[in-house]
């Protein structure tokens, strides 16, 4: 089970990654592994659920634009990509990376891509939750009069 | 009645032409990019997301643009494109209680726990008009303060706990798609807020305003307003596991309404539900408070006749681009159907004249 959580974390760091972040963090790694691919690039549409009450029965909120890749490297790993948008090389790379993280190039991959990504995404949530505690309301009471 | 009419194919290339140069404009001043109009008209891309009901800011960006600005015409070509795209599936429901909040705000109690966080809001601004935007120049970097990594519980969990408010509902059924299937009325509730979700806001703005003024008076509290990033996860049928696809913006408002018993229902505190994509307060305090105005049926209140109550009159009118679409045909040539309209009032005075002379 702890294999599926870890695999579920990156897919999920891959599909929230910045398109173009990926890109040149994959070009670095330096890795053009043999590959084909079972689903070529494709763009389509995920409906998003939310929950009546937010705890309730769930309603169809809303379509999102999502584009999915599945490949197979020469050894056979399957990796799948699911992103949000339109970036089909996007896709691509969070495939391939998802088939090399079930292998030997799982470490460099963490260190060169899986890392960076993490630490940009922590960065960019920190900030935007310091400029959010910035408007956090400070109540004080007024003394009154007859005290 | 609709007539093939050949002609016009010079006429109509001229106009597109000169669309497509009016809409660059004045070529002294520079083009706008998609990147800007999605970072700087950031508002305008999320109302066109809401209501287009597909989510890419990109795109909406991108339909914003070609509609000149015209943000039903942008929503109309978000819609049109989405239906070119295949559906990979549809999500978990979407986890509000762990949004990381932008802005949460509750106008009922001061001190809910995660605080109040106003976010970058235009309440309290001067509403006076600022020239200095007008001039270029930086805009300094926004405040920080040291964010403590507490959760922010939904301020509505309390009151639930009392036993004071009325139940969530529950079920994990399949929600019906009204993209997929015909409305059909009545409606439950998921259906009722997928249509009001991509409703057109200007239209529900104007019914919540019609309950406050007393058409199915349901007096509503904000219990909580919230602004933030929510993850969304699909299953993934080749891994038998749902993973994170990315994550979307969302504006969720929770009401509370006063409620003094029904026949079926003890007093208590009823609810009602606006959740829509990107920055869009007033569309989802709007949401919320039609929500609530179309549950009278299931809570046993009284059909008062209001508009807001009238779910047939809701549904079949909240969506712009269903009534611009019938609204702007109108415009469209007629000539055959007008002939015969001319043609009847002609007679109808002949008959009218001769009728008169053989009275007199």
């Amino acid at each position: 089970m702890g294999d599926i959580l870890q695999r579920k974390a990156w897919m999920g760091l891959l599909a929230r990654a910045e398109a173009g972040e990926l890109d040149r963090l994959w070009r670095a790694a330096g890795i053009a592994p043999d590959h084909i691919c079972l689903r070529p690039p494709e763009i389509g549409t995920v409906m998003v659920r939310g929950r009546a009450g937010a705890t309730g029965a769930p309603f169809n909120l809303g379509e999102m634009v999502v584009t999915r890749c599945a490949v197979r490297l020469g050894d056979g790993r399957v990796g799948h990509g699911h992103v949000q948008g339109r970036g089909k090389d996007h896709a691509r790379h969070a495939a391939l990376v998802d088939a090399l993280m079930q292998g030997p190039e799982a470490a460099h991959l963490r260190a060169a891509v899986l890392d960076p990504l993490a630490g940009a995404e922590a960065a960019r949530r920190a900030a935007r939750a310091r400029k959010a505690a910035a408007t956090k309301v400070d109540f004080f009471t007024l003394v009154r009069g007859e005290d | 009645m609709y007539v093939a009419v050949k002609g016009g194919e010079r006429a109509i290339e001229a106009a597109h032409g000169w669309l497509a140069e009016e809409r660059r404009g004045d070529v002294a001043v520079p083009e706008l990019s998609v990147a800007q109009i999605r970072a700087q008209m950031a508002l305008a891309v999320n109302r066109v997301m809401a209501e287009g009901s597909l989510y890419d800011p990109d795109l909406a960006a991108l339909a914003i643009k070609q509609a000149r600005g015209d943000l039903i015409e942008a929503i109309f070509l978000m819609r049109a494109y989405r239906t070119t795209l295949p559906r990979f599936g549809a999500s978990e429901p979407v986890e509000t209680g762990a949004m990381r909040c932008d802005r949460r705000i509750s106008a009922t109690f001061k001190d809910a726990p995660g605080g109040q966080v106003l976010g970058p809001t235009f309440d309290y601004t001067h509403r006076l008009l600022d020239f200095a935007l007008a001039a270029e120049g930086e805009t300094p970097p926004a405040p920080e303060a040291v964010a403590a990594q507490r959760a922010m519980p939904h301020v509505m969990g309390y009151l639930d706990r009392e036993g004071l408010m009325e139940g969530a509902g529950a079920g994990d059924a399949v929600p019906p798609d009204m993209t997929r299937q015909p409305m059909e009325l009545p409606a439950c509730r998921a259906l009722r807020l997928q249509a009001l979700a991509r409703g057109d806001e200007g239209f529900l703005l104007g019914l919540a305003y019609s309950t406050q003024r007393g058409y199915a008076r349901n007096h509503a509290f904000v219990a909580e307003l919230r602004i933030g990033a929510v993850a969304v996860e699909m299953e993934i049928p080749e891994l038998g596991v749902s993973v994170e696809l990315g994550e979307v913006v969302l504006t969720e408002c929770e009401t509370v309404n006063q409620f003094t018993g029904s026949k079926t229902e003890p007093p208590q505190f009823t609810r009602g539900y606006g959740l829509v994509f990107g920055q869009t307060e007033r569309k989802a305090i709007s949401m919320a408070l039609v929500d609530r105005a179309l549950r009278w049926r299931e809570l046993g209140e009284e059909d008062e006749g209001a508009p807001a109550q009238d779910e047939e009159f809701v549904l079949m009118h909240a969506d712009n681009i269903q009534a611009t679409g019938f609204l702007e045909h109108i415009k469209l040539p007629h000539y055959v159907d007008f002939q015969s309209e001319l043609e009847l009032i002609r007679k109808l005075r002949r008959e009218a004249g001769a009728g008169r002379e053989a009275a007199e």
